[in-house]
Formats: C-alpha cells, sequence, structure tokens
C-alpha cells in the first residue's frame, strides 16, 4: 500500500473533533477571562483610585498570579486541557507555561533545570510577540506618525 | 526473519503498575500497585527506576531464585540513554544488556534471551521493560502540568514494569517462536497518531510469522498487540484484510485497548509504552494460559521509533514491531 492510499485509510478511522464545539467554548471561556480582567481594571479604578494606566498592569499581575497559584495547586493543567485555547491563549497561559516548566525542571538544579528551561514553551510567545511589536510598531509609526 | 525455539520456558513473571492501571479492569492480575505517580520518589525518573526494580524482585520472590543464580538481565525503557534498565542494573550487578525498541522493547527482549537459551548458551534469564507515564511526558512532549489539549485519538504512556523469568526447566508455556520485525516508515508525521505509525508494521510482522510458519491467523486463540490503541486496532484489522487478505477480526486483540477502561478513565485511545505490552501480557493473558483458558498466544509488541528532534525535522516516524509466539506445553 503506497503512503498516500494509508494515509487515506488512515483517514477513515480517525475521530472526529467538533470545531465549531471547541471554537464556542474557547471564545465563552477566553471572553470570561476577558471579563475578568475588565472588572479586575474597573475595581482598581474605582475601588481603589488607581490610574487606568497602572490598573493594566495590575490586572495582569492579578491574573498571572491566579494562573500561576492554580498551576502549582495541580489542576489548571485539567481547566487548560478541557477549555483548550480558551485558557491558553489569555496571559493565563502565559502564566501556566512558565509556571509549569519551573515546577517540572526544579529537580535538576536552579541553573541547568530550571533556568535553562522556564521559558521552553514560553520561549516563542516572548520571541514573537516582541517581532510582532517591532513590525506593527513600524507599520503605525509610518500609517499614522507614531 | 523467524527463529523456532527449542527447550525455552516462561517460568514466572511479575507486574508492578500506577494507579491508572491498577484502576482498570486488570488491577486483580497485578503484583504490586502504587497510588501515588511518584512512588515514595522525588522524581520521575526515580519512580521508573524503582518500579523496574520493585518488578525483578518480586519476580525472584516467586520464582524462590537469588539474583545470583540469574545469568543474564536484559532490559529497556523509553526515557533518553535507556536509563530506568541501566540504574536497576547497577542496582542488580547481573550481567546485563541494555536494549532500546521503543514499545517494541518486551519481545525484542524475549526473542534475545530466548536465542540464547535455546542455543544453551545461557541457562536463564529476565527480560523486563518499563514506561512512566509522566517520565515520558516530560521528555517527549510538554511539563507534565501544563496539559496541552491532545486529540482524541492520542495514547497514554502507561506506567509500569513488567518482568519476564525464562529458562531450561520445564514449564506449563514455552516461547515457541519469534519473528524480528523490519522497520517500516509508513509516512506518518503525527508524532499523537502513535497506532497509525505502527499499524503496517504490526502487520507485516504479523504476515511475515504466519507465512514462514505457514499458518493461518486461526493457528492462535489470540494475537495481541502491544499499544495500537482503539483506532490503531481498527485500522490494522483493515490494513491486514486488504493488504494481505487475512481476517483478523476473530481472534486479535490489543494491549493498549485491554489495559484501561475506555469509557471511564482519561486515556484517549488506550494506552502505549514498552510496559503496555508487557502488562498486559505477563499478568492477565499468561494467567488465562495457565487456567487453560488460551493454549497459543501471538504476542507482537509494535514500537514506534521517534525523537523528539527529528519529529521537529518534519520527518516521518518509523515503526519495528516484534512477535512471539507462547504455547501452552501439552
Amino acid at each position: 500500500m503506497d503512503k498516500k492510499r494509508y494515509a487515506d485509510l488512515v483517514d477513515k478511522y480517525m475521530p472526529k473533533e467538533s470545531k465549531v464545539y471547541n471554537v464556542m467554548k474557547a471564545f465563552i471561556i477566553g471572553g470570561f477571562v476577558g471579563v475578568i480582567g475588565q472588572s479586575l481594571i474597573d475595581i482598581y479604578v474605582h475601588w481603589l483610585d488607581i490610574p487606568k494606566n497602572e490598573a493594566n498592569s495590575y490586572m495582569i499581575i492579578t491574573l498571572i498570579f491566579i494562573a500561576a497559584i492554580c498551576t502549582g495547586l495541580g489542576f489548571f493543567d485539567k481547566m487548560a486541557s478541557w477549555a483548550k485555547a480558551g485558557l491558553i491563549i489569555p496571559i493565563t497561559g502565559f502564566a501556566h507555561s512558565m509556571a509549569s516548566a519551573a515546577m517540572e525542571y526544579r529537580k535538576e538544579g536552579l541553573i541547568t533545570g530550571m533556568g535553562s528551561n522556564i521559558f521552553k514553551i514560553s520561549g516563542s510567545v516572548i520571541l514573537y510577540g516582541v517581532v510582532a511589536a517591532y513590525v506593527f510598531g513600524i507599520i503605525r509609526f509610518v500609517l499614522f506618525g507614531g | 526473519m523467524t527463529i523456532k525455539f527449542n527447550n525455552v520456558f516462561v517460568n514466572g513473571a511479575s507486574t508492578v503498575t500506577g494507579p491508572y492501571e491498577s484502576n482498570g479492569p486488570l488491577s486483580k492480575f497485578f503484583d504490586k500497585s502504587y497510588e501515588d505517580l511518584y512512588m515514595d520518589t522525588n522524581t520521575w525518573e526515580q519512580a521508573e527506576i524503582k518500579i523496574l526494580g520493585d518488578s525483578v524482585e518480586i519476580l525472584l520472590n516467586k520464582t524462590k531464585m537469588i539474583k545470583e543464580d540469574i545469568d543474564l538481565f536484559i532490559s529497556g525503557d523509553l526515557l533518553n540513554q535507556i536509563v530506568a534498565s541501566n540504574y536497576t542494573a547497577s542496582y542488580l550487578k547481573l550481567p546485563y544488556i541494555g536494549i532500546y525498541g521503543a514499545c517494541s522493547t518486551s519481545v525484542e527482549g524475549i526473542i534475545l534471551g530466548s536465542s540464547m537459551l535455546s542455543n544453551n548458551q545461557i541457562k536463564n534469564c529476565i527480560c523486563s521493560v518499563s514506561s512512566h507515564n509522566t517520565g515520558a511526558e516530560k521528555q517527549f512532549r510538554n511539563p507534565t502540568e501544563y496539559g496541552a489539549p491532545k486529540p482524541k485519538y492520542s495514547t497514554f504512556t502507561c506506567t509500569g514494569a513488567g518482568s519476564l523469568y525464562l529458562s531450561n526447566v520445564k514449564s506449563d508455556i514455552k516461547v515457541e517462536s519469534g519473528t524480528i520485525g523490519t522497520t517500516i516508515d509508513s509516512g506518518i508525521k503525527d508524532v499523537f497518531n502513535t497506532g497509525a505509525v505502527m499499524a503496517p508494521s504490526a502487520a507485516d510482522t504479523i504476515y511475515r510469522h504466519l507465512t514462514d510458519l505457514k499458518r493461518e491467523p486461526m493457528y492462535y486463540d489470540l494475537i495481541v498487540t502491544g499499544d495500537l490503541g482503539v483506532y490503531g486496532k481498527k485500522i490494522l484489522i483493515n490494513y491486514m484484510q486488504t493488504e494481505y487478505g487475512y481476517d483478523l477480526s476473530h481472534n486479535y486483540d490489543d494491549c493498549g485497548v485491554m489495559l484501561y477502561d475506555l469509557e471511564k478513565q482519561p486515556v484517549f485511545a488506550g494506552a502505549s509504552g514498552p510496559a503496555a505490552s508487557a502488562l498486559v501480557t505477563y499478568s492477565y493473558i499468561i494467567n488465562k494460559m495457565k487456567k487453560g483458558e488460551l493454549s497459543r498466544v501471538l504476542m507482537v509488541a509494535t514500537g514506534a521509533l521517534m525523537s523528539q528532534t527529528t519529529v521537529n525535522q518534519k520527518m516521518a516516524i518509523p515503526a519495528v514491531s516484534h512477535a512471539v509466539s507462547l504455547e501452552v506445553v501439552e
């Protein structure tokens, strides 16, 4: 059997994932994280009298803190594999990727283990995040003058 | 390449598992199970070393042997540089051959040991394998707490160790013959779809075994593959029929499917890992053979020979399967 025919045979038996269901789930859960984030900003601005710009940073720090604690307590992985992109794409996923790597490699030493592996997953996010910010920054500067 | 063996008998077997396996349908057949994946150690790697050592120790106790009686220790696992086997061998201080055939390692070891026994080069040997869910997850995929979403057809590396004691002393079960498989590239690149990666190699080995010995599939009461999972199993049945014209639908099963309750346990398409074939065969199947419910079993261990590096380089994953025929002595 050639590889093409075999690939077709395999395809016949593969279980189908419902893309619509997964997208809806990610939209709702991801949106819910967004609502929590916005509520945090509002709370910080109205109740704690923090300026809006700073409240954004405090909101991010709070979400990172909550996600990292959930990873450490051992249930964020179960939530993430259920909610999929809904929890992985927001800042919660970034915190989770670093906390889980730190936990996994801690036993191999602070430098050789945790230090060199903590960005194992989030390294790509940082690299392409910086590159994207740079590219869009230039576009914005050229089109709108900064 | 099929070899007939003379005077090679199974004189004992032992299995040690983790929590997922002991919650499965075969729990009462295992010798020892741990509730926690750390097995009272600090790391996944040390946990795997511990269960592999446990399985050898239990086997020695069951067969009333001391380790100085053993001529050869053959062992393999999934960790880089097969460290679980290496450390266990260093504690045992026995003559040791470390082998790697991914999940085909169990039968690879049996064939090696049986050939040496058949030629009277050794009197006895222990063939062991192990795998550890989170140890494998950490090495091949993501940090264990990351829990990246997986497709439904992915398999779940089982946690456990199995050891088999082979010798020239006559017993109820003999190792009748073995087939060394060829390595097959089926063109599948999806690291999660190991069932599809391995099915053509399992089919090839079963076909060669049957034609070399001029047998029909129904010669065996049970043909059992290692870890194709529920979808790989269906693919193999179809592939065997369309490619070779053999019907496996009556007497074929897969250890990866048998080890867990797929409805209730979070294990996707079933178990994988070198220990999958060992945990099911060395406990449940050998037990059934001793009771006389099965008399001829073809054990086909299936291995997806993948490496993170070559997978990232978009290379297809090669697979190899080896088979041994276990028969009840008349």
